[in-house]
This record gives structure tokens, C-alpha cells and sequence, in this order.
């Protein structure tokens, strides 16, 4: 057994309303940024799973981000693994 | 370690050699250090303190407990008090404000009482500046953040602007509980053989030492000297309060105590002190989240969300079983034992002897000296001459509604649910009380909050009393019969004598009005220090003040006037501009003299008041307080959407009639067929009837004639 | 009719709802907590409350839609029998997919806590039978993440399907974006499942069910489900 080090990002997909990254936005060209086109905020989450190999660690790793991280109507991810 | 280290003066140092007997280990000193702390000893205010009346006929229990409790019948009692977080909150608005919510919340749970309200009294700085905006925010979202996903309505409060708060903000935190009197959960009746529990959140670093903290002027580089801010974990907490009532109510708690300051050396050393028994603390047991704890760490460590349990070792198998089920901590962390010693062990070493009583009583009094302010003659200097009349006191009347203090609060308490657990009847708005209805009974309990930062400012004692009584007279004309109160002292350093001085008028005047209305003090807080090089706050005691109303058809509101009706004044026609809003609006300062109390006629009104409402004889009320008469109309017509034609022969200067402040007064709009059941009501009183409900605009022959949509827009602009 | 009321942990407004359902129906109502596997025998009506269930983290509902007794909550719904998610219950449902769409953020970035204008649009429902198709009604909202979503393909469909039975209104009954306190697409309030017997809804009907309150509009929803139990014959 080896510990493995997730890493994923939470991002919300193309189309849905990003409040808070508008929000965000607003403020930095308010604070003089006016440069800043766009911003989207997300999520980064880390997992440390005991596994047998990286590749059932990744396993584990997106299926729980199906069961419960990700909700796969407003958000997609990306993953990362490292031993 | 040099005692001046762990906070601890040298004459406090001798006491707890003479006490001890013996000098005190690194640990001890720590400790003390924090227990000795103002924050924690209450060592300036004590003597002070004891001016108030404490005793009253409504009251089950009164200062010494975790909270005051009142009887309202029907084998209920209400559970209440207020207490500040201010230092935090300067330094981290968000989480200062929201661990002062969880803290007074666990004070009301520690009584065994389920909490079912909140309020805040908010002190903010110089409006419009960018310091105010930031700590405005993130302190009403903190509050928010907190008190809505703990499921405790967040009802109404106070929130006041002034340029001395502008680096010193104030949140003092209101909770008021429900619970049975057969069922109420004292600190005082721990036995030997019993044992304590730690429920909760793990012990981690969380605002260690924060109690001395509170009691240190914020130095000029806050960054440098914070220490760990404590944050707060709402969700933990009501997983924290629906696991102590089920415990409650299962008859499986002997004794609780919330851990507030100074965590758990202070929570388990006042059980014991206040039981007259001993504690053994075993903190090799204590469930950490830190590695490397030190045991004073461990002892003072501020840790939100944990309350100490004392409970019959019998019981320890069912006690854990129902807080496990709710994905809490629970570990036995002390036994209780005979004698009054209170020892610390981590393992097989004894860390810390002290003596329990010692620990919460034994802080030798410092001694400040009190002194008159020189200039104190000099602030009453003012004549009425110093201001001319106005030429334009419509123009004055809209300015003034739109400043921030007086202004529509909207922006903050829609950010907070104000309704959750239904009992909200009269919730934060254009009201100046909040009413709750107690399910299962007919009663309602009307809350209020004030405060009068200005008055207490220019005379200490009229304005300590004042403070008092405005709160009591917003209860009365709802029909709330005063049954107790809750204050917080909010002072700048007690060691300059004449601020010392200050604080002990502003109590003297607070407890005559106390006194003289039968409104006894149950519980309070203080909180000294609030200054910084930069300046000082203005004397700031808060109360809170619970009244019960007998039924729904005795609550008189505001806000519900109707054509026709005739719109009375009640009161002398003689406030005055001393220390009123309009003064500040005008001169940008206040001075003079407020009206000094006049309890015959306080006693007077308040009766007449409450029997206006339980005999139904007016449908609005609204007392008159900031702002004066002229605030009290506007508000009226923005609640109702309609104003008034009045014309009457004003008996002083215009401005003085109209914005002057001070004294029993309030407004009330009598339907015709009660006009000669109010008169006669109100006979031996002085009143006047001032105009008819009619039209859309505030209309005062000769002097100014607004549209109520203009006030409004004015009103909600701020 | 009998009801169970599940209890998450975080939940604040089971008692509330327990309180207002017993008060105008009298009929039993069960707190029913959020580790077993079974609801209350015979239950008719299964309700999710508003709160702040795990505290709202990761996402709204989203660590409450995986407790244990979303099982026997998912096999009451798909017999055809009533599930009411209220708020933090709403957000529940759809997390657990029982429901289309996603509460996301309030435009505002604030909790927002006040009385809103509500237009019932449907009626046929087991529970608005009592109200009048296009109704103004105030029911309190009191949320940070109300702003309901659906991509656009999806809406359309809802739309189509006539699934919105609630939408923020003015007074009048005009629906606005004046009127709209969180920016929830086409105004959004509350919507069922094709089937009809599951409603979510962000407003709260127990916080308008007595008049000490301030509105009695929400009676109506409970005096609604039972006539249909009593038709139904359950």
C-alpha cells in the first residue's frame, strides 16, 4: 500500500452563471485592472488515498468525484496524481 | 519566566504567592495570567458592578450564572445576556463577529435553555470611509454567516456611527433562550465523585491568551501582535446544541458550562468554585488537533464549539452514545473531589496547583483612581442661542434620516434570517422592538436594545439612566412589561482616573433607572480598553432589555395608523437639543446638558403606557427617541405609507419641539371612537393632540410639508 | 396522513415545519434522522427542511442527498408517493437528481432574508389544489443559494413540461426582474418532477402558516396535500 497525493480542480462549466467570478472581476477593474477581462472561480481539493497502485487510486479519486465532489451538471474537473 | 510575561501585575504577583503559599510554576503564571485578566476577572468593574439591583420579583436568576434567567409563567423563564467581542473584531471582522455569536449562544445553552433569538449591537466609524465599510461588512456577514446556519434568528439590535469607534468597533452579542424552570442546568451543583466531560470541537491554538488580548489597547501594529484568531464552525455548533438539550431532556447533566475565555481552565475551575468542590484535570485526555501541546496551551486555548459537562460517572456509556451520534467529540477530562484545589495533570505529572476560588475570585482589586473630567463643566456649555433656528427644517428633517445611524438598516438585516424557529412576530425593521412569540402559551417576549453613546458622553449618570429608559419606554408602548436586563460596559481604559470616573457615573445613573423602574439587572459583560493612540470610544453602555406580554391582543405595534385617526403626542413638550442627533447633524459635535431622569414621571408613563395597550386604545405607537418627535412622525408615515396634517401652537423653539430628544414621549394613533377613552387614560400626564392621518406627506403647518415617498427615498438611501 | 420530516445533520427548520404542519392539519408528523434506513410506517408525505445541512459545504445539500435514508427517501417517491423539499431541501432534491436543475449562488453574493410575492401557475398539483391558478401569495425566502439553473436546452424543456409551479412576482402578479430577489432563471421559485409528486420549492410555507407570523398563505400548501390524500384514498 502507497500513499497518493490527488489533486483536483472544480470549475464550473461553460454556460453557467459564475456570480462570484463576476463579482471578483468587478472588483479588481474597480481597484484599476483595466486589463482584467474575465475571472472564473473554482475549487481546488486534495485527496491522500492509500492505494495499491496509482492507477486504483485514480480510480477512487473520480469516483468520488462522481458520488459526491462534482456535480456534473454545473461543474466539470481536472486530476492529478502524484506518488 | 518574569511575571510581567504572563500579564500578571506585581501586586497581583504577591497575592498569588500569599495565596499560594509558595511561588507559582511557568504554567500556574500563564494561567493566572489569563484568569487575572480584565477580560476574565472583571478586577476593575467589580465594586462598580455591585451598584446595580439585582433582585426582583420576575427573576429566577441573576449575575453569576452563565446568563440571567426571568420567569414569565406557564413554568417557562427566559434566559438572557449580552457580551462584546471587540478586540477580535477589529482585527477580523468576519470571524470576530461570528465567535462572539457562538459564544453567547453557548452561554444561553449552558443553562440548559434552547437559544431562540439574537441581536447585535453595532458601533461603527466615521460612515462612508473605506476602514467602516470593511469592518461593517465583514462584521454584519459574520454575524450572518454564523447565527443563520446555527438556526437562531439574528431579530434586531442596534447600530450606531460615530468617528470615536473608527478604529475601536463595537459588536456586543444578544442571545435570549427558551427553557422549563424545572429544567434549568446550574453551574453550581457539582458533587465529589461526579466527572467532566469535554463535548465538542478538538482543543487546537485558537485564540490562545485572547482574554488577555481583550484586556491590551490594540498596539499601532495589529498585524504583528495577533495572536491565533479563533474561527468559528456554525455547523458544530448546532450539532453542539441539539446534542446538550437531548442530553437535558434525558436528565443526563448535573452541571454545564460553556468554554469560552480562557477555555476549559476557566469553564472547570468556576463549576468547582461556584460548587464549593475540587477538580482533578487530566489534560493527557483532552482530544487535540495540534500536535505538540503545551499544558497551558491546552488550558487556555479558545477553541470554538466546546462546552464541559459534569455528569454521574454512571451515565458516561448513554452521554456518549447520544454525542457520538450527533459526530461530536466526547472525553472524560476531570473528576470532581472534595476540598477547593484545583490540579492539572498530563499523565502522571502534576502541572498546576492552584485553589478553585482563587482562580475565578482571588484578583486583589487594582485600585484605579476615579477623577471628574476637568472639562466636564465645559461640555455643558451650550445655549440654545449657539444654534440658530434653521431655515429650512424639512431640508433638516431629510438629512437626518438619511444618516447612516438612524437610517433604514434594511442592507444589514436582510442578511440575516430573522424568522427561523417561527416564533418571529415583529422582527428587525421600521419598529423600535422585536416580539417573539412563545409557542405553547399565549405570552410574547419583547426585546430591545439600546444605547445612547452622546448623552452618556456630555453627563455620564443622565446619560447612563437615559440609556435605561429609552429601552424600558420602547417596551412599554408595545405593552411589554419590563422584567429585566442585560447590559455590556463598553469603556476605554479604566487606568486614566477620569475615564474611570466616567464609568462609574454612567452605572450609578443606569442603576437609579433600574431601581426606580423595577427592572433589575440579570446578567452583563464588560469591556474596558477600547482605545487605541489614535483615540478613544465614547462611554458605550448597551443594554437589553426583555419584556412579556401577557397576549396577542395586548402587543401594540407601530406602523398601523389608519385615515381618520387622530395622531397624539405624549410627554412635556420640553426636550432638548443637548446631545440629540440633530445637534450632531447641525454642529458636527454635541454639547450641553441632557434632561436629567425623572423617575416620577418614567414610573408615570410607563404604566400609563402599558395599560394604553392592553385596553386596545390606540392602533400605532412609536416612542420617540433619536431624532426626536420629528424621526418618530417620518418613520410613522413611512411604515404607513401616509401622513399627517398637523397644526399645532409649538410650545418651544420649533427645533427643540421637533428634534429635541429626552424624556418619557411617543406618538400614538388613536382611532376616533377611543379618542375619549385615550384622554382620559392619559389625564394628569401632559399630551396634546397633534393632527389627523390624512394625505401623503408629512405636513406641519408653517414649518414643512414632505411627501412620505421623499422621506422614504430619503430614509432608505443611506 | 402521516408525514415524516427528515433530519439531517445542520437541519434548522424540521421542528419548524413539524410545528406548522401538526398546527393545521393535526395529523402526526415524525422527525425521522438522517441514519436510518426506514421512514415512519405508512408515511403519505416525506419532507426534506430548510437549513444549512453539513453546514453547506462542498455544495448545498450535496453531502446530505448521500445519508443513508435517501434510499427508502428515493423508493417513497418513485411508488408515486409525496417527497416536499423545502429550501436547503430543495437543494437536496436536486443534488439527488429527484428534481432538474441547481441552486447556484444569489446574484447579490448575500444571504437575502424577506417576504417575497410568489404566483402559484400550478394548481394541479397534490399540493397547491386549494389555491387559484395565478395566485399571489407571500411566502418568506430566506437563502444564500437560490439562483435556480438549468442550461438552456433544459429550461426550455422544464418549461415545455409545465414542471414551474411557483415564480417570484410583484404584487400584481407580474413576473419581472425587478421582482426576482436572486437572479433564479425565469424567475424560478419552485418546480415538480413530471410525475407531480415531487415539489421543491426555495420559499418557506411553514414560516406563513399562522398569522402571529405575519401570513397565512402557506396554510393553504398543507390544507392541499391532505384533501389530495383524502381523494386518493391513502
Amino acid at each position: 500500500m502507497n500513499s497518493f497525493h490527488v489533486k483536483i480542480l472544480v470549475y464550473l462549466k461553460e454556460g453557467v452563471l459564475d456570480t462570484q467570478g463576476k463579482a471578483v472581476a468587478k472588483s479588481l477593474i474597480d481597484s484599476g485592472y483595466s486589463n482584467l477581462m474575465n475571472v472564473r472561480v473554482g475549487k481546488y481539493i486534495q485527496l491522500w488515498i492509500n492505494a495499491i497502485s496509482s492507477e486504483d487510486a485514480l480510480k477512487e479519486a473520480e469516483k468520488m468525484c462522481d458520488d459526491l465532489l462534482v456535480n456534473q451538471l454545473i461543474e466539470q474537473y481536472e486530476i492529478e496524481i502524484e506518488s | 519566566m518574569h511575571y510581567s510575561e504572563a500579564g500578571l501585575t506585581e501586586l497581583e504577583y504577591q497575592a498569588l504567592v500569599k495565596e499560594l503559599g509558595r511561588e507559582p510554576n511557568d504554567t500556574e503564571m500563564l494561567i493566572m495570567g489569563v484568569m487575572w485578566s480584565e477580560h476574565c476577572s472583571y478586577k476593575s468593574t467589580k465594586k462598580i458592578l455591585s451598584g446595580f439591583p439585582t433582585k426582583g420579583r420576575y427573576v429566577l436568576m441573576g449575575p453569576g450564572e452563565n446568563a440571567g434567567i426571568v420567569d414569565i409563567g406557564d413554568g417557562l423563564g427566559l434566559a438572557f445576556k449580552v457580551e462584546s467581542h471587540n478586540h477580535p473584531s477589529a482585527v477580523a471582522p468576519y470571524q470576530g463577529a461570528a465567535t462572539g455569536v457562538g459564544g453567547i449562544i453557548r452561554d444561553i445553552l449552558a443553562l440548559g435553555a434552547r437559544p431562540i433569538a439574537s441581536m447585535d449591537g453595532l458601533f461603527f466609524g466615521k460612515p462612508g470611509s473605506s476602514k467602516t465599510r470593511n469592518l461593517s461588512t465583514g462584521i454584519v456577514k459574520g454575524i450572518g454567516g454564523y447565527g443563520n446556519a446555527v438556526g437562531v434568528p439574528t431579530v434586531g439590535g442596534k447600530t450606531f456611527y460615530h468617528e470615536s469607534y473608527n478604529d475601536n468597533p463595537l459588536v456586543n452579542a444578544f442571545c435570549i433562550g427558551l427553557v422549563n424552570v424545572d429544567g434549568i442546568v446550574s453551574s453550581k451543583t457539582a458533587e465529589p465523585g461526579q466527572i467532566a466531560v469535554l463535548v465538542g470541537s478538538k482543543t487546537g491554538r485558537d485564540g490562545i491568551a485572547g482574554a488577555a488580548f481583550a484586556s491590551v489597547e490594540l498596539a499601532e501594529d495589529t498585524k504583528a501582535s495577533r495572536p491565533n484568531i479563533q474561527i468559528g464552525d456554525p455547523f458544530v455548533e448546532k450539532l453542539l446544541i441539539e446534542a446538550c438539550l437531548e442530553l437535558k431532556e434525558k436528565g443526563l447533566i448535573v452541571s454545564m458550562q460553556d468554554m469560552g475565555a480562557a477555555g476549559i481552565t476557566s469553564s472547570s475551575s468556576e463549576i468547582a468554585a461556584k460548587s464549593g468542590v475540587g477538580m482533578i484535570m487530566h489534560f493527557d485526555m483532552v482530544p487535540l488537533r495540534e500536535e505538540g501541546m503545551t499544558p497551558w496551551e491546552i488550558a487556555l486555548s479558545e477553541s470554538q464549539e466546546r462546552m464541559l459537562l459534569v455528569i454521574l460517572p454512571e451515565k458516561l456509556e448513554e452521554v456518549s452514545a447520544i454525542v457520538r451520534k450527533w459526530d461530536l467529540d466526547c472525553a472524560v477530562i476531570g473528576e470532581v473531589v472534595h476540598g477547593s484545589e484545583y490540579i492539572i495533570m498530563d499523565g502522571e505529572n502534576t502541572v498546576a496547583h492552584l485553589d478553585a476560588s482563587t482562580i475565578g475570585e482571588g484578583c486583589p482589586d487594582p485600585g484605579w483612581k476615579m477623577k471628574e473630567p476637568s472639562d466636564l463643566h465645559d461640555r455643558w456649555d451650550f445655549e440654545l442661542e449657539d444654534l440658530p433656528l434653521s431655515t429650512d427644517l424639512g431640508k433638516d428633517l431629510i438629512e437626518l434620516l438619511a444618516t447612516p445611524s438612524l437610517g433604514d438598516k434594511s442592507w444589514i438585516f436582510e442578511q440575516y434570517d430573522h424568522m427561523v424557529q417561527i416564533n418571529t412576530s415583529i422582527g428587525p425593521g421600521n419598529q423600535d422592538v422585536s416580539v417573539l412569540r412563545i409557542k405553547g402559551t399565549s405570552k410574547m417576549a419583547a426585546l430591545s436594545m439600546e444605547a445612547d453613546p452622546c448623552k452618556c458622553y456630555l453627563d455620564p449618570y443622565r446619560g447612563g439612566a437615559e440609556t435605561v429608559a429609552r429601552s424600558i419606554r420602547s417596551l412599554a408602548v408595545c405593552g411589554a412589561r419590563p422584567l429585566g436586563m442585560t447590559n455590556c460596559l463598553n469603556f476605554p481604559s479604566p487606568e486614566v482616573p477620569e475615564q474611570y470616573w466616567v464609568l462609574d457615573q454612567v452605572v450609578r445613573g443606569m442603576a437609579e433607572c433600574c431601581r426606580k423602574l423595577d427592572c433589575p439587572v440579570v446578567s452583563g459583560n464588560v469591556s474596558l480598553y477600547n482605545e487605541t493612540s489614535s483615540g478613544r470610544i465614547l462611554p458605550t453602555p448597551v443594554v437589553g432589555i426583555v419584556g412579556l406580554i401577557e397576549t396577542e391582543d395586548h402587543l401594540l405595534p407601530s406602523g398601523k395608523w389608519e385615515e381618520g385617526d387622530h395622531l397624539f403626542y405624549v410627554g412635556a413638550p420640553n426636550p432638548v437639543l443637548s446631545g440629540s442627533e440633530y445637534q450632531r447633524l447641525r454642529t458636527g459635535t454635541v454639547k450641553g446638558r441632557p434632561l436629567d431622569f425623572n423617575s416620577s414621571a418614567e414610573m408615570d408613563f410607563l404604566e400609563r403606557a402599558l395599560k394604553t395597550a392592553s385596553a386596545g386604545l390606540a392602533r400605532s405607537g412609536r416612542v420617540i427617541k433619536g431624532g426626536g418627535l420629528c424621526v418618530a412622525l417620518a418613520k410613522e408615515c413611512i411604515a404607513n405609507g401616509s401622513g399627517i396634517r398637523m397644526k399645532v401652537n409649538i410650545p418651544t423653539r420649533k427645533d427643540v419641539f421637533l428634534f429635541g430628544e429626552g424624556g418619557p414621549r411617543a406618538i400614538y394613533a388613536v382611532p376616533s371612537n377611543r379618542v375619549v377613552l385615550f384622554r382620559k387614560m392619559w389625564e394628569g400626564f401632559p399630551f396634546m393632540m397633534l393632527a389627523k392621518v390624512e394625505g401623503d406627506s408629512l405636513h406641519i403647518e408653517d414649518t414643512l410639508d414632505i411627501p412620505v415617498e421623499y422621506l422614504e427615498k430619503a430614509w432608505r438611501n443611506n | 396522513m402521516k408525514t415524516s420530516v427528515i433530519i439531517f445533520p445542520g437541519s434548522n427548520c424540521d421542528r419548524d415545519v413539524i410545528h406548522a404542519v401538526q398546527e393545521i392539519t393535526g395529523e402526526p408528523v415524525a422527525p425521522v434522522w438522517h441514519k436510518e434506513d426506514t421512514l415512519c410506517p405508512d408515511t403519505d408525505l416525506v419532507i426534506l427542511p430548510g437549513g444549512f445541512s453539513y453546514g453547506d459545504y462542498l455544495r448545498c445539500g450535496a453531502m446530505a442527498s448521500t445519508s443513508p435514508i435517501m434510499k427508502a427517501v428515493r423508493d417513497h417517491a418513485s411508488s408515486g408517493r409525496l417527497l416536499l423539499g423545502i429550501c436547503n431541501g430543495f437543494q437536496v432534491l436536486t443534488e439527488s437528481r429527484l428534481l432538474p436543475g441547481s441552486l447556484l449562488s444569489n446574484k447579490t453574493l448575500t444571504f437575502i432574508c424577506k417576504r417575497c410575492y410568489i404566483k402559484v401557475e400550478r394548481t394541479d398539483t397534490p399540493f397547491t389544489s386549494l389555491y387559484n391558478e395565478g395566485q399571489v401569495v407571500q411566502f418568506p425566502i430566506a437563502h444564500h443559494e437560490g439562483l435556480y439553473f438549468l442550461p438552456p436546452g433544459e429550461l426550455r424543456e422544464l418549461e415545455d413540461n409545465g414542471q414551474v409551479v411557483f415564480r417570484y412576482c410583484s404584487p400584481d402578479g407580474e413576473v419581472s426582474p425587478d421582482f426576482n430577489p436572486n437572479g433564479a432563471l425565469n424567475n424560478i421559485a419552485g418546480v415538480k418532477n413530471r410525475k407531480g409528486n415531487i415539489l421543491g420549492l426555495m420559499p418557506h410555507p411553514e414560516r406563513a402558516s399562522e398569522s402571529v407570523l405575519g401570513g397565512t398563505d402557506g396554510a393553504l400548501m398543507w390544507r392541499s396535500i391532505i384533501k389530495w390524500l383524502e381523494k386518493e384514498g391513502a
